[in-house]
């Protein structure tokens, strides 16, 4: 698909699941019926006004939904251009935007009568949302989750615990969310008659990627609007971290037809992209096709698939949601790294001038953010999604700040 | 048509006894070892030859058979050394059928007519494709089939009535039929239940149905050998190869341990029957 013949950017995917030819539906045939199911299941919700009406009030009163759009004006001063704006959602209810995908995705798992909650988590912030509505709607949740992230996410570790998840540490490759993902599927291809699979981010097998996205969209919704209310018109630039790309594809996909808002996508560029210690699977990647779906990933030149790394446990994937593999082919959306070094700065700087700690996967965008900002005019705007809080991050940057608790 | 596997499955026919299908992971732990491995496979007793590519990440794969994978990446193999493999076992036998089992990402990034192509003329016979279902047929099957390649599906409890006309179409050389939910190598099938579903496939198509998936030794074998067409052992096999290995190297007991345990389990299929 060329731009040029686009009416929209917003129409996908077709129904094989594809965005031109990113996404699809590359499961094992034990898993077919289920993905079917919940294809089925998906179509009839986003028809129903009840289950439309249940989502918007638990958005509402459990999440705290609106999050505010923050006018963040000492960063502004301090980078002397474009006005900067956060979308706080790490003012949610759990600390991130993961909840907002979980509260969607726990109410089909309803719908579709299954009993038993799986997820994978990287950071553990998607394990924490997805154990908080399995204990909110009476299920029980395993959560998979790397051995290596259970490591460095350990604050994560005891609230999922405190929340009644189980948590399975996985130790096959190094350890991280590619792994967990794996256990994961490997769990439901084994329970698939009772058990839903709470997928964290907008990829996997059709209808994943969309209905993430759908969930997530709540974001740039609301964003659209209240940046309209508070400046009475549109960003210049709207600025998002990607791992997988559930934050990022939220806040994007309601301002995709806007030709004029200009917009940013920022990769984990780890120690560099020269070497492999990296996760810029759009810059330093090519296609190919893992965990159900075609997108960008990391691999060696036989299709073997390498290991991300990142400072942000958040952002340690290989792959990408394929949408925005196709978003990237056709250049409505640019993608830039950002190394680990220049992410802790930012980070550091946010805590300073804003009073905010974030997470270190919007730490990334943050980065992205002050070095765009300077060049801008003053009455210029730029929308970044804040899309979690650094609590959980304080012991990793502790460590590689060299200081010790 | 005649192909190697038609006239496989005419000759297991006429002697009335099931297929034996072996898997074995390429590679494992190492070329020369696993190409030995493989060369003995018939006379040991394997009717079918399931030759195991390995892949990084192999979802619907137990911990056995991704252990096997990994030690064979680490061994050098590469779909460039599978396809060696299949040129030197084809010196010695042009008969016994060879079925290569993996996942697509390899495949998609060597290219997918070039695969084909040089799958053909090395003299390979079919494929399965681990995460390729009907709903991808474009990718890989369609072209396989244009050129004479058995692309071979999963049937598994999941498939209902409804799925299977899918699964069965553009599927050819035999149904493998999956005998539990779940991954490879976990939970033991109930011959009972294994019987019921294939006498119900069979209902739908005149292929073999080789039935696979937590079959372990002779006995399982032989119980699901009297109702499917073919048996099929995986996990067992490559767990051999993996008890004769010392610090992850073969040994001298590697080949002839693991062809032992073949034999052993052909016995058992051999006897469904009587």
């Amino acid at each position: 698909m060329n731009v040029q013949d686009l009416n929209s950017f917003r129409m996908g995917p077709d129904e094989q699941g594809l965005f031109g030819i990113y996404g699809g539906r590359f499961v094992a045939e034990t898993l077919m019926p289920n993905i079917l199911e919940l294809g089925g299941a998906y179509a009839s919700a986003k028809k129903d006004p009840a289950f439309q009406d249940e989502l918007a009030f638990l958005n509402k009163h459990y999440t705290g939904r609106p999050s505010p759009l923050y006018f963040a004006e000492r960063l502004s001063e301090h980078l002397g251009g474009a006005k900067i704006y956060f979308k706080r959602d790490e003012l949610n209810h759990t600390g991130s935007h993961k909840i907002n995908n979980c509260l969607g995705q726990i109410l089909l798992a309803k719908k579709m009568g299954k009993t038993r909650i799986i997820a994978e988590t990287g950071a553990g912030q998607h394990g924490v949302a997805a154990a908080t509505v399995a204990a909110r709607f009476g299920y029980p949740c395993v959560v998979y989750m790397g051995a290596k992230d259970v490591g460095r996410q350990s604050p994560n570790v005891f609230r999922m615990k405190l929340l009644g998840a189980e948590i399975v540490s996985v130790t096959a490759g190094a350890g991280t969310l590619k792994d967990a993902m794996n256990e994961a599927l490997r769990d439901w291809v084994a329970n698939v008659e009772d058990t839903y699979y709470l997928i964290g981010t907008a990829a996997g097998p059709h209808p994943y990627p969309e209905l993430v996205r759908d969930f997530q969209s709540v974001i740039g919704k609301e964003a659209r609007e209240q940046i309209v209310e508070a400046e009475g018109r549109l960003p210049d630039m709207i600025v998002a971290a990607v791992g997988g790309g559930s934050n990022a594809i939220g806040l994007f996909h309601p301002f995709l037809d806007d030709k004029d808002v200009q917009i940013v996508g920022v990769e984990a560029g780890g120690k560099g992209l020269e070497g492999d210690e990296h996760c810029a699977s759009l810059t330093a990647g090519r296609p190919g096709v893992l965990h159900g779906n075609r997108t960008y990933l990391l691999q060696d030149a036989e299709g073997q698939i390498e290991e991300g790394a990142s400072i942000s446990a958040g952002l340690d994937y290989p792959g990408i949601g394929p949408e925005h593999s196709w978003l990237r082919d056709t250049g409505r959306v640019d993608y830039v790294p950002i190394m680990d070094d220049e992410a802790l700065e930012a980070f550091q700087l946010l805590c300073r001038l804003e009073g905010i700690i974030p997470a270190l996967e919007p730490s990334h965008a943050l980065a992205e953010v002050i070095k765009r900002a300077p060049g801008m005019d003053k009455d210029q705007i730029i929308i970044m999604n804040l899309c979690g809080r650094g609590d959980k991050d304080v012991f990793t940057v502790g460590e590689a700040l060299g200081v010790e608790m | 048509m005649t192909t190697r596997m038609t006239n496989r499955f005419a000759r297991l026919a006429d002697e009335n006894r099931p297929a034996f299908v072996t898997y074995f992971m390429g590679g494992d732990p190492d070329f020369e070892t696993s190409l030995a491995i493989m060369k003995g496979l018939p006379g040991a007793g394997a009717d079918i030859i399931e030759l195991g590519m390995p892949f990084s990440d192999p979802m619907a794969d137990g911990p056995t058979i991704q252990a096997g994978g990994l030690r064979a990446l680490g061994g050098g193999q590469t779909l460039a050394r599978t396809f060696d493999m299949v040129r030197a076992f084809r010196e010695d036998d042009d008969e016994t059928p060879i079925v290569v089992m993996g996942y697509y990402n390899p495949i998609y990034q060597y290219g997918a007519t070039r695969f084909l192509d040089e799958a053909k003329s090395v003299g390979i016979d079919g494929m399965i494709i681990v995460d390729l279902p009907p709903e991808m047929d474009e990718e890989l099957c369609i072209p396989a089939v244009e050129r004479g390649l058995n692309f071979i599906r999963l049937a598994t409890p999941t498939t209902d009535e409804k799925r299977l006309p899918k699964v069965l179409t553009n599927t050819s050389g035999f149904v493998y039929y999956v005998s539990i939910n779940g991954i490879t190598g976990t939970a033991a099938p109930d011959p009972k239940l294994v019987e019921e579903s294939v006498r119900h496939i069979k209902g739908k198509t005149d292929l073999p149905i080789c039935v696979g998936f937590g079959v372990r030794n002779a006995e399982q074998a032989a119980a699901i050998g009297r109702a499917a067409d073919g048996v099929v052992v995986g996990t067992a096999i490559v767990q051999a190869v993996a008890d004769s290995l010392n610090d992850g190297a073969a040994t001298a007991s590697t080949v002839t341990n693991t062809l032992a345990l073949v034999h052993d389990i052909a016995e058992g299929v051999r006897s469904a029957r009587q």
